[in-house]
């Protein structure tokens, strides 16, 4: 492109460092547990330590008598018990709901569930007096295990509901008429010499979304409007929803989500918590806040993932699918979060992936059981459902003896098919699975490492090498409100913004998104500058508080360019569209003879000229403007998308595994992905490389572990193990890129790609390493001990498997406490 | 997370410190680089009433020779103890072993003589002091005395450190010319052990002379592997015979069992990891 003087350099593409880093990684700004009001209570939650007990008594007269205590409630005396917290996604009409209360009153359903709360005027001081509270349970039989929990005569976790099954949703192609039945294509294949049947289960394990700022809220009570802080994604949402759950009215609430550091859909909530402090805070007309600790964190925010999958799948013997039937059991944990029990729903989209499936049928079942309940994390539905997916096309072409990558080319959308309508009867706009697998195998060497294993197999290497595909699409930009509507979601998916031109030129852009680490402030200013022709740094991004960002759907979803982002887009449009007539009094021209570009309206043919800035200056003095229109530049738009974005893109991972100890190294990761047009290059390369340590942490290290009492294993972060740097290699990224069709900026999402994509790559290439020892799976997380073990009993070495069930008690421990004799060291 | 409630002092000598220990009886706890009773604090694992601080007490930190041996003051800290020139050149294994803990923010703050003390069995640096036959100085109301490593590790978390007293230093007899490598075994790089081996061998003309191994987290304690140390000696260090050698490693051990790892597992990376250990050392 060629410059010259007033044409300032095009934005959209620069890989700008991001403009929120400098407040964010100095320490400068300010988190929510960072505000101090005058006259703060502190409050500390007194959680039960069963999964499933009566609560027959709470003695508080210890934890009252300390000093600086100002009040302990139980959940009667707030009233907390009595409160429904919301479920925003009823997913049938008989779905089970259970009332979800703030504070347990009469019966606690996981462990970690709040009974009751201490008021003191420290935070050390709460948390020494919850410790004296006394506690009255009387213990009930724990329900652990999802497939358990749905037979006759299983301990119920909500007696009252009559049942452990949450709802059941089913899709079949069949019946909806996007395509063939399932149970005719299996039916079929039986009797047919040339199909084969594979049939897989899966187990999605129990996952903690880690951010990395701990949840935290405060609320004054006490200015016109009741002000709450919250270290929340959702501002917005949870302003309507305290509106509606605690009957005030909505306009007599303000909540600010201050800077908030990560959520990766943990923070899509409301929380028992906001709305304990929220109660204190009425209750005793002071100011409150609360702040968690990590290992509350661990116990008590909302887990993610969590399903048992049986898939089957019938395909010709040269390599055509043509069925496939998917059976979930996810499990939602003790009660329903805001979105819960539509997270497994999500992947009823996404199991027929990239693929051509003639057939198809989804049918997930929700159970209760009395863990930490689970609701969206990174992906949300569809990382489980791209894990199923492409697990079983490995598994698929193993069977048949086709290469693995061939077999998906087989049954891919070709780019010259696009749109296409699937069978889960979404219409993908664009893609080029072709582009971008050639791509990322030519950068992965695919052939070379493929020699390389054969190699090393021959040698009989102690190091086998493996290598592992994942070609995934997924559906974001969440989302359009009538396709919302007909999952029987409690919103829409529109979003908004507001441009305000000041006096001096200057952009204060308001936005319904609300970021928490992603960069938002960096990528919309670049967008406005193009778009209004001002320099980058004369925009401003404001968001998060719903007094100045007044309406909003927030962030999730991988929604806020593709969404968001577009409302932007046309919010500076109406600013144009405001200013031209404007530009033409001022320049003394009819406003068809104006045109706009860099920033400047300028009449055709001529050197006459006037600057956006120059406009909002003028409409500010207000001297001088046409008659019949109002002096102001601003405007705000909403924008609701027709369709989802879909990015997608070729992961290949090649992994070492060390056959004696079972130790998976990574050795190689290439990930091409297609994202759509880029804004800022180096702000997606940052999302796929948060991504894809979360995806590869599923595949090797996380788990969420309970015991058989119902107790979490996993509740410091020495237990619940996170990868860091150190553990992961240099990724090779690359983009292809087909420009949406479905929105302005041609953008699709970016945010949960590398998460969705990376977990099967992985497990596959764990499993390609050590197949030929006769390993044929591993549970995830692929830890060396099960690596190890999966080698042993293939080579018929069957281990003491003596594996326990014991948590290291704590952070800063190596080891056990129960291990430990009575006068040791701690 | 929030400690309980403590009173703190912050002697400035050894005699302090044991004078504060006498005065604060069974409820106090000394204070090192605090990587270890920092999170059993917060955790409210303990609830000390005093806390003696041995952060102000120059004469416990720092490296000196002393004839044959090198001895290290307790309060040194991890990072000082893999910069050491004397400790590279003649005790090479204790910065090898060091050099695993953790990462450099907690290196800057742990020291080695609370590591020593903390005596967790996943911990990296007793299997490399037992290996190295350090030697163990306490001091207490009486004066001081010297135990063995083969005497001071006692049992989980526990050691030769009786009540009223605190360790002051470690002393290392030398090693000089001798190969070592510490082959440490977890899930992700900043993390204590699953298993390890502390491994330091004599290589004289292609020839193992001489061998010292030790092994973290196979049992409450750290464990010497003497059958693997004799059947080494005299051996020449190639691959089958120190994996012949090796076979022996989990005699005498008694691993315990935990998510990461059954018992039998730590048994079989015992014997792996002292192969490979021993190799490279020799290497
Ligand atoms: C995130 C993290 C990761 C870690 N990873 C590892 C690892 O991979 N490998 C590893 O080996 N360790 C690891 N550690 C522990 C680290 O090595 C600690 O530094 C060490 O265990 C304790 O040393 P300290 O100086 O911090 O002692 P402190 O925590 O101050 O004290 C530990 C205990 O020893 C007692 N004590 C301290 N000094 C004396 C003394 N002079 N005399 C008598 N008693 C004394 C204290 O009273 C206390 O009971 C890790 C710690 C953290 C926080």
């Amino acid at each position: 492109m060629t410059t010259t003087e007033n044409t300032p350099t095009q934005e959209i593409g620069r890989d700008r460092r991001r403009k929120e880093d400098r407040r964010l990684i100095t320490g400068r700004t300010r988190w929510t547990d960072n505000q101090a009001l005058t006259g703060l209570l502190h409050i500390s939650i007194v959680r039960s330590p069963f999964a499933h007990a009566d609560i027959k008594g709470i003695d508080t007269s210890a934890a009252k008598q300390v000093p600086g205590v100002v009040a302990v409630y139980s959940a009667a005396d707030l009233g907390a018990d009595q409160v429904q917290l919301p479920c925003a996604w009823p997913i049938t009409k008989d779905m089970k709901a259970p009332q979800r209360p703030a504070l347990a009153g009469s019966r606690v359903n996981f462990a970690g569930e709040g009974v009751a709360v201490v008021v003191a005027r420290s935070a050390a001081i709460a948390k020494d007096a919850a410790e004296l509270v006394e506690v009255d349970y009387s213990e009930l039989e724990p329900v652990l295990d999802m497939e358990e929990a749905l037979k006759d005569g299983a301990t119920l976790v909500h007696p009252e509901i009559g049942t452990n099954a949450n709802a059941q949703w089913v899709f079949d192609s069949g019946e909806a008429g996007s395509g063939g039945s399932v149970a005719e294509a299996l039916k079929k294949a039986e009797s047919d010499d040339d199909q084969i049947i594979v049939r897989r289960r899966f187990r999605q394990q129990r996952l903690v979304p880690v951010f990395m700022e701990p949840r935290s809220t405060v609320v004054d009570p006490n200015a016109e409007q009741l002000t709450m802080w919250s270290s929340t994604q959702v501002p917005h949402i949870l302003k309507t929803m305290l509106a509606l759950t605690l009957g005030l009215p909505e306009h007599k609430i303000r909540v600010i989500a201050p800077d908030v550091g990560g959520g990766f859909g943990g923070k899509i909530a409301v929380a028992p918590e906001e709305v304990v402090t929220l109660l204190v805070a009425q209750k005793t007309g002071k100011p409150v806040k609360w702040t968690e600790t990590r290992s509350e964190s661990l116990l008590t925010a909302h887990h993610g993932r969590d399903q048992v999958q049986e898939l089957a799948m019938s395909v010709t013997k040269d390599g055509r699918i043509t069925g496939l039937d998917v059976r979930l059991i996810a499990d939602m944990g003790a009660y329903l979060g805001l979105v819960g029990p539509g997270v497994p729903i999500l992947g009823a989209f996404m199991f027929n992936a990239i693929y051509k499936i003639p057939a198809y049928r989804f049918d997930c079942t929700n159970v209760f059981t009395t863990k930490t309940l689970t609701d969206a994390y990174r992906g949300a539905g569809r990382p489980e459902a791209t894990f199923g997916i492409e697990r079983l096309m490995d598994e698929a072409a193993l069977e048949l003896g086709m290469e693995p990558l061939e077999f998906r080319e087989k049954n891919w959308i070709k780019h010259e098919e696009f749109p296409f309508t699937t069978v889960s009867t979404l219409t993908y706009d664009t893609g080029n699975y072709e582009a971008a697998t050639a791509q990322a195998k030519q950068m992965f060497d695919y052939d070379g490492l493929r020699r390389e294993q054969q190699e090393r197999r021959r040698r009989g290497d102690v190091k086998q090498l493996g290598i592992g595909i994942s070609t995934f699409t997924e559906m974001c930009g969440l989302a359009p409100s009538r396709v919302l509507g007909s999952l029987d979601y409690g919103a829409g998916g529109w979003e908004t913004a507001s441009i305000r031109m000041q006096p001096t030129g200057k952009a204060e852009v308001v936005v319904g998104v609300s970021p928490h680490g992603q960069g938002h402030e960096t990528a919309f200013s670049q967008i406005v500058a193009d778009q209004l022709g001002v320099p980058f740094e004369d925009v401003e991004i404001l968001h998060g508080d719903t007094q100045s960002s007044y309406k909003g759907l927030d962030t999730y979803g991988s929604r806020s360019l593709a969404v968001g982002g577009i409302a932007v887009v046309k919010a500076a449009e109406k600013v144009v569209e405001k200013a031209k007539p404007i530009a033409a009094h001022m320049l003394e021209a009819s406003e068809g003879d104006l045109e706009f570009s860099g920033g400047k309206f300028t009449v055709k043919g001529t050197d006459k000229g006037v600057g956006i800035q120059d406009i909002a200056l003028a409409v500010f003095a207000a001297h001088d403007y046409p008659e019949g229109i109002e002096p102001d530049i601003d405007a705000h738009a909403t924008f609701d998308p027709e369709n989802f974005s879909f990015p997608h893109g070729t992961h290949l991972c090649a992994v070492e595994v060390d056959t004696e100890t079972g130790f998976v190294e990574m050795y190689k990761y290439v990930c091409v992905d297609d994202v759509g047009n880029v804004i800022n290059p180096l702000i997606v390369e940052g999302q796929v490389h948060g991504g894809l340590a979360q995806g590869i942490a599923q595949a090797l290290y996380e788990e969420a572990a309970y015991d058989d009492q119902g107790t979490l294993l996993s509740g410091t972060l020495v237990d619940y193990t996170l990868p860091s740097a150190a553990d992961l290699i240099s990724f090779d990224t690359a983009n292809t890129t087909t420009a949406s069709t479905t929105n302005p900026l041609g953008v699709k999402g970016v945010g949960e790609a590398g998460t969705i994509a990376s977990t099967p790559a992985v497990v596959n290439s764990v499993l390609d390493a050590i197949r030929h020892l006769g390993v044929k799976d591993i549970d995830m997380p692929t830890t060396p001990y099960r690596v190890w073990t999966a080698i042993q009993n293939a080579s018929g070495h069957a281990g003491r498997a003596d594996e326990a069930n014991v948590a290291s008690p704590g952070a800063g421990l190596g080891s056990t406490a129960r291990d430990m004799p009575e006068g040791g060291n701690l | 997370m929030i400690p309980a409630q403590f009173d703190y002092v912050r002697p400035t000598t050894v005699d302090e410190a044991v004078q504060a220990l006498r005065d604060g009886g069974d409820d106090a706890k000394l204070l090192a680089g605090g990587q270890s009773l920092l999170p059993v604090l917060r955790l409210r694992m303990a609830d000390p009433s005093l806390i003696i601080d041995l952060g102000g007490i120059p004469e416990l930190k720092g490296v000196r020779e002393e004839g044959n041996e090198v001895v290290v003051g307790a309060m040194t800290s991890h990072y000082d103890v893999t910069r050491d020139d004397t400790l590279r050149q003649h005790v090479a294994l204790i910065g090898e072993a060091t050099k695993t803990v953790a990462d450099p923010q907690v290196r800057h703050r742990g020291t080695l003589g609370g590591a020593l003390a903390h005596a967790d069995p996943a911990g990296d640096l007793a299997a490399p002091a037992l290996a190295l036959d350090a030697q163990f100085v306490i001091a207490g109301s009486g004066g001081t005395r010297t135990v063995a490593a083969a005497d001071f590790f006692e049992d989980y978390f526990t050691t030769a450190i009786g009540e009223g007293e605190l360790l002051t230093e470690i002393r290392f007899p030398k090693y000089t010319g001798w190969g070592a490598r510490y082959e440490k075994f977890n899930r992700v790089a900043q993390a204590w052990s699953i298993v390890a081996v502390a491994a330091t061998v004599k290589v004289d003309g292609g020839k193992i002379t001489d061998a010292r191994i030790g092994l973290t987290n196979m049992a409450g304690t750290p464990v010497r592997a003497r059958g693997v140390e004799s059947a080494l000696v005299g051996q020449s260090a190639s691959e089958d015979t120190v994996r012949q050698a090796a076979q022996a490693a989990a005699e005498g051990t008694s691993p315990t069992a935990d998510a990461d790892a059954g018992s039998d597992y730590r048994e079989h990376l015992a014997r792996v990891l002292t192969g490979r250990a021993v190799l490279a050392a020799a290497g």
